[in-house]
């Protein structure tokens, strides 16, 4: 109590830095304010239209189900984690085990990699287009989408398990090492199970990011509502689903509750990662 | 002699770390390098089973001998790190169960079978004096035991090997007195198999275990001899000016 | 020798990105440039008409089109993130700092169909009837709607890096400015913010490369009209809108010039790329 009147009382004294005061006061309550409202205004008025028919498993103008995009979703993200991850693990491997630090060849691949998280999505969904969809002639199809979406999310897996690997303590290295365990051994036993959890954590940022994923997806993974047959057929995810029923227009009660599916998923997604670095951490220290 | 080093010379990028160490080390005793910090005697440690490999702009010049064979050149290094284990100053243990600590090393040398790994886990925790203490809970991660049972976990790592000689560099200094007595009385115990050297801070330390103690100075070997004949009557005047407390 | 394949297994998987910004350049230059080449690098940045069915390929409306949504989001998400990064960093009580923190860091991760959305069914009528009322006109997609969402979108972007970047500044700043007897506003922000300036630059230039490479939350909200701006409450179209919008019919010279409008874009973005870099490395270096 004492303490708040000293600090009203260096107020009195200073009216300017109470103003300045109060303008951080005022900007943080609209940033969190404006941001609950979304997550909120969205819940609110798509739970209501979560009806069973929006998940029947074919979609038709009446039911317009979502399930065929949520399933075309967890296709889209599992192909682009199985590319994505051997090469992003794999790379991180080489940056930080085997490369020697002062290596032109490393910076390179630093400023490539710091090049590919900057892109925006629809230069990927445009480069996919040109060389998966035309230049492969594979056509709209869930492969290319998922090699574009794999490329995206190549720079945060590299960087995440980098991370990871640094924060694994060299003693344990040097204790393989001095069993006489090799450099492979070293890092596929001690290294990389040690580091499973910022891996983890990486990569189901990554799968938020494929989730919510639209204009990479429209020009390579095409809009098909329909549950593909194979890889070489076009799908649209659950964020494209959500995009064209906005700009549609027409179906505006399953546009939310489309919405709050997408919301919740993604939320989710970014949740369990947090909670697992954090548990890293808590490990560790 | 088990090992012997001849004219090496070693150098991190510019700094002449190590300048012209010529050493021999006996079979089945306990040589203790003392010396104040930074003195090299890690370093010359550390070269012994060529963990030095893992520093960048590390160069070493002269050679280092293994029962005759030349550690960089005749030997393959994981099979010389096979043969000269080592401790490390703070305890490692992996992040695993005890268990699977002690076998790492078997296994990485190729023991697969389950039941010779249970004879040599069983063997090593023996011999390493907390078999008593570990072996109900064998499965249980290594992170949960104390600073001084995590260092006799490493030392019974280091044993389930089957090494030669057993390098330890201040094994004790993270551990409080009576984890050290354990250990050190660990030492005396297992110098009756294996070649032992330690690095140490504590002179007291060196005197009470090991049978010759080597003084390093700014990267030099200024003495080496008998424990005693060097505490007792120092052939140098900087050995004496060091065990005497006057500087260090 | 098992080693040695693992190592250029590894090796290899490194190449992976080197060779994906490769393709990525050539792709779209060998498909871009020719087409502008067609249509005349000046009337294609500089023409003021955007009419893919009379051959007129000028995308001046869009590029200005993006820099107005771009500098409207700064406007409204810059002051606003830097002094909630301000508070998240030097006033929040500590035990609603965890779930602020974590709250900030999940919204950075709403899909941009999700802020779209939002934008179409709340902002795009809010700002209508503000329009309206106030005598402007105009549907309520607009650059003011755009610029609104954009600056929403980017406050987590500015306020994670701005935070880590004051976090950063030593201690003592702040304790050697209270102890001359400034109050905690004047040691914050004369001393602590302009130490950690280059963080806070950063910060702004990430939120702006995505706010120019923002696609589909803009699409939903900024009308886009081709054509130059009339005010802010007027509809627009940026560089990302053009391509998304015509890309599913274009054929031809106007497929070209849609890919060379991702050219233009791409431009602008590695150049904020390597601003971003610069200013690492001389808050590295400083």
């Amino acid at each position: 109590m004492d303490n708040l009147k000293q600090k009203l009382s260096a107020y009195k004294k200073h009216p300017g830095s109470l103003v300045v005061m109060l303008l951080v006061m005022f900007a943080s309550l609209i940033t969190f304010l404006v941001l609950f409202f979304l997550v909120i205004y969205i819940l609110a008025k798509g739970i209501p239209h979560l009806k069973p028919s929006l998940f029947s498993f074919t979609y038709t103008s009446e039911n317009v189900s979502l399930m065929p995009a949520l399933i075309n979703t967890i296709i889209m993200t599992l192909l682009s984690l199985l590319i994505a991850v051997p090469f992003g693990i794999f790379s991180a491997i080489y940056l930080i085990e085997y490369a020697s630090k002062k290596n032109k060849f490393v910076s390179i691949i630093r400023i490539t990699t710091e090049t590919l998280t900057g892109i925006p999505s629809i230069i990927y969904g445009l480069f996919g287009m040109l060389f998966f969809v035309t230049k492969l002639q594979w056509g709209f199809s869930i492969l290319a989408g998922a090699f574009t979406l794999a490329i995206m999310i190549l720079p945060l897996i590299m960087k995440t398990t980098e991370e990871a690997l640094k924060s694994v303590p060299d003693s344990f290295r040097e204790g393989s090492f001095g069993l006489g365990a090799g450099k492979l051994r070293t890092v596929f036993r001690i290294v990389l199970p040690s580091a499973i959890p910022g891996i983890l954590a990486g990569i189901i940022l990554a799968v938020g990011r494929i989730v919510g994923e639209t204009a990479a997806l429209i020009y390579t993974a095409g809009t098909v509502t329909k549950i593909p047959k194979g890889v070489m057929e076009s799908g649209r995810t659950l964020a494209v689903h959500m995009y064209n029923l906005s700009s549609e227009g027409l179906y505006m009660d399953q546009a939310y509750a489309t919405a709050v599916v997408l919301l919740v998923l993604v939320l989710g997604i970014n949740t369990l990662s947090g909670f697992i670095a954090k548990k890293l951490t808590k490990e560790r220290s | 002699m088990k090992i012997e080093v001849k004219d090496m010379n070693l150098y991190y990028g510019d700094f002449h770390a190590l300048k012209d160490i010529n050493i021999g080390i006996e079979e089945k005793k306990i040589t203790a390098f003392i010396g104040p910090s930074g003195c090299g005697k890690s370093t010359l440690l550390k070269s012994i089973n060529r963990m030095n490999d893992l520093v960048e702009n590390c160069r070493i010049k002269g050679d280092i001998f293994l029962d005759g064979e030349n550690i960089y050149k005749d030997l393959d290094v994981n099979l010389l790190r096979k043969r000269v284990g080592m401790v490390f100053q703070k305890p490692n243990p992996f992040p695993m169960s005890i268990y699977d600590n002690v076998a790492y090393g078997p296994r990485t040398h190729g023991i697969k079978s389950k039941a010779m790994l249970d004879d040599i886990v069983e063997k090593s925790l023996r011999d390493a004096a907390i078999w008593e203490d570990t072996k109900d809970r064998l499965k249980k991660s290594a992170l949960g035991m104390s600073g001084g049972q995590q260092q006799r976990l490493c030392i019974a790592r280091a044993l389930a090997v089957q090494p030669e000689v057993l390098l330890m560099d201040e094994p004790t200094s993270a551990l409080d007195p009576i984890s050290t007595t354990k250990i050190e009385d660990l030492a005396m115990e297992l110098k009756k198999d294996y070649t032992i050297v330690m690095v140490t801070h504590n002179m007291q330390q060196a005197l009470r275990i090991s049978d010759n103690t080597a003084f390093f100075l700014l990267g030099e070997i200024v003495e080496y001899n008998d424990t005693e004949k060097l505490f007792s009557i120092p052939s140098d005047q900087r050995t004496e000016d060091y065990i005497t407390g006057r500087f260090g | 020798m098992k080693e040695k394949i693992m190592k250029g297994v590894f090796l290899f998987a490194a190449c992976a990105s080197i060779l994906a910004v490769g393709l990525i350049c050539y792709f779209l230059l060998v498909n871009g440039i020719p087409g502008m080449a067609k249509i005349g690098v000046g009337k294609f940045l500089g023409g003021k008409i955007w009419r893919p069915n009379n051959d007129e390929f000028g995308i001046l409306p869009m590029i200005v089109g993006s820099l107005y949504v771009t500098a409207g989001a700064i406007i409204f998400g810059v002051p606003i993130g830097i002094l909630t990064s301000v508070f998240m960093a030097k006033y929040c009580p500590k035990t609603i700092y965890r779930p602020l923190k974590t709250a900030i860091e999940l919204l950075s991760g709403i899909p941009s169909v999700v802020y779209g959305f939002f934008g179409l069914v709340v902002l795009v009528p809010f700002v209508r009837n503000v329009g309206r009322s106030l005598g402007l006109g105009g549907n309520g997609s607009s650059i003011f709607t755009a610029s609104l969402l954009l600056g929403m979108m980017i406050l987590p972007t500015i306020i994670g890096v701005t935070e880590s970047a004051i976090r950063a500044v030593p201690a003592a700043y702040y304790e050697g400015a209270l102890a001359l007897g400034a109050t905690h506003e004047g040691a914050v922000f004369k001393v602590v913010l302009p130490a950690a300036k280059s963080g806070v630059v950063a910060g702004v230039v990430l939120g702006i490369g995505r706010a120019i490479g923002e696609t589909m939350a803009v699409i939903m909200v900024a009308g886009n009209q081709a054509r130059l701006p009339n005010g802010i409450f007027r509809g627009i179209r940026t560089l990302t809108a053009n391509i998304v919008l015509e890309m599913g019919y274009a054929t031809d010279l106007h497929r070209e010039a849609l890919i060379a409008t991702g050219v233009v874009l791409f431009v602008f973005i590695l150049a904020i790329n390597v601003s971003v870099s610069l200013l690492n490395r001389r808050g590295q270096n400083g």
